[in-house]
């Protein structure tokens, strides 16, 4: 990552109003057109909160909307909120509620604060906020800074000098036995198996069919017995651990069979470790491709509650909502 | 299989250490914004609720759709959850600092979302077991 250091700037955290007032955010006619909020026409975005930050980190780096991102320090406890002033036009309440449901701009939006809290976490202990988080302006960030403070130190020490990494598991479509000579292949039992029997009878097909169905379960059990077996070897090199939900192939580009989503969160004296173990066990377990994405900001253990200290998770692949 | 927005990169937020790693692919990104982080009571904001309905929906719609159609299934659209201009948009509160975080406004709504969510989980379940099934 490039930092361009030099030309600290000068910035004036802590002044109350948006210096910046956007001007022609106010769209007419969407809905969020009531009195309150709209003096300004602008709101403020909240990206994240990190500990420690040279500010000179955040120049040059834009967010939401293609705004810059700067800095507002909250000076007792050394915390910086990383903001974005935005308009109302495309942040306000309603006009937010009907963004959220337009995948073009949610995929924008999700990228840009995606990008500015993986620039900044790259600098300093970072703690991502949800997504759309917004406040009428500065003033009101210091305010939560001063109420949440110790929470949020709480919540940077418990990341600081951990990384989050993504690891997934997938499925290779069969190439196990058949085409390697290593001659395991199980010659397919059952009465109609082979290449040659032609659909002779209703019976016959219904009986491959059954066959082929068992056949897999078979090789979904196995699948989820690798999964279990990459997440415990995974999981001794990390401090905790969380579930995410299975992918669909649209979204992520894939077509395999994801067996195993999660999120690891490790220490970075263990992260060579950790890879190594990642790639050992993609060696070893035929039929199954390790994948690891990261190094992510600490999105997925930072609020703490449905991070797991490290245990195993109960399905492969399934979604953790309750 | 035809070329959709949703597939496609972005610049890889890593260092280096492993050869197996991929630049962050949009699923990965949107699991994490929408639904991971610390949650922070905001001035303006959609109720949590409202985003873990959105994700659920991304999900089906954009996970399910061919797949659904084919099997013959097409209830989202006529189903008022599913599509905006059908339903009656539940309000987004706007606070001022110090509430609770995440809370719907009025129980009512937290009742309805939850029972909407709880249906959407279902059907999803359902469907991607058919699409299991189909594979």
């Amino acid at each position: 990552m490039t930092t361009p250091s030099g030309t600290p700037g000068t910035r004036t955290p802590g002044t109350a109003t948006p210096g910046t007032a956007t001007p022609g955010t106010v769209t007419p006619g969407t809905a969020a057109q009531r009195a309150d909020d709209r003096e300004t026409g602008t709101a403020v975005y909240l990206y994240g909160v990190a500990r420690d930050l040279d500010e000179s980190a955040l120049d040059g780096v834009t967010g939401v909307a293609d705004e810059p991102v700067r800095p507002l320090v909250h000076p007792d406890s050394g915390l910086t909120a990383l903001i974005s002033v935005v308009g109302l036009d495309q942040f306000g309440e309603q006009a937010l509620r009907d963004n959220l449901e337009d995948l073009a701009w949610l995929e924008g939006t999700a990228r840009a604060h995606h990008r500015v809290v993986t620039d900044i976490a790259g600098h300093a202990p970072t703690a991502p906020v949800r997504i759309a988080t917004l406040y009428r302006d500065e003033r009101r960030v210091l305010e939560v800074l001063e109420h949440d403070h110790r929470r949020l130190l709480e919540l940077l020490d418990r990341i600081t000098g951990r990384t989050e990494w993504g690891v997934k598991a997938y499925a290779v479509p069969e190439a196990d036995g058949a085409g390697d000579g290593t001659g395991d292949g199980e010659p397919a039992d059952g009465p109609a198996s082979g290449a040659s029997a032609r659909p002779t009878s209703g019976t016959a097909y219904l009986q491959r069919r059954q066959a082929a169905r068992q056949a897999r379960r078979a090789t979904q059990d196995r699948l989820a017995e690798h999964a279990r077996a990459v997440h415990a070897e995974l999981a001794d090199h990390a401090v905790a651990s969380r579930q995410h939900a299975s992918q669909d192939a649209r979204l992520s580009g894939r077509h395999e069979t994801l067996i195993l989503n999660m999120a690891y969160l490790v220490d970075d004296e263990q992260t060579e470790g950790f890879h190594e173990v990642a790639r050992a066990v993609d060696r070893r377990l035929p039929g199954v491709k390790i994948e690891v994405t990261g190094p992510w900001p600490p999105y997925s253990f930072i609020d703490g509650d449905e991070a797991t200290p490290t245990s195993v998770p109960e399905g492969a692949a399934e979604g953790t909502r309750p | 299989m035809s070329e959709t927005p949703w597939t496609g990169t972005s610049r890889s937020p890593a260092r280096s250490v492993s050869a197996d790693r991929q630049s962050a692919n949009l699923a990965d990104i949107l699991e994490r914004v929408l639904d991971k982080g610390i949650v922070i009571v905001g001035d303006i904001r959609v109720n949590l609720l409202d985003i873990e309905l959105l994700t659920i929906k991304l999900r089906l719609l954009v996970a399910s759709v061919d797949r659904a159609k084919e099997m013959g299934i097409d209830w989202w659209e006529h189903d008022p959850s599913l599509s905006s201009s059908a339903r009656a948009a539940p309000k987004a509160k706007v606070r001022s600092g110090g509430s609770a975080a995440g809370e719907v406004g009025s129980g009512d709504d937290r009742a309805r979302l939850e029972e909407e969510n709880r249906l959407l989980r279902e059907r999803l379940a359902a469907l991607e077991a058919a699409q299991e099934e189909e594979k």
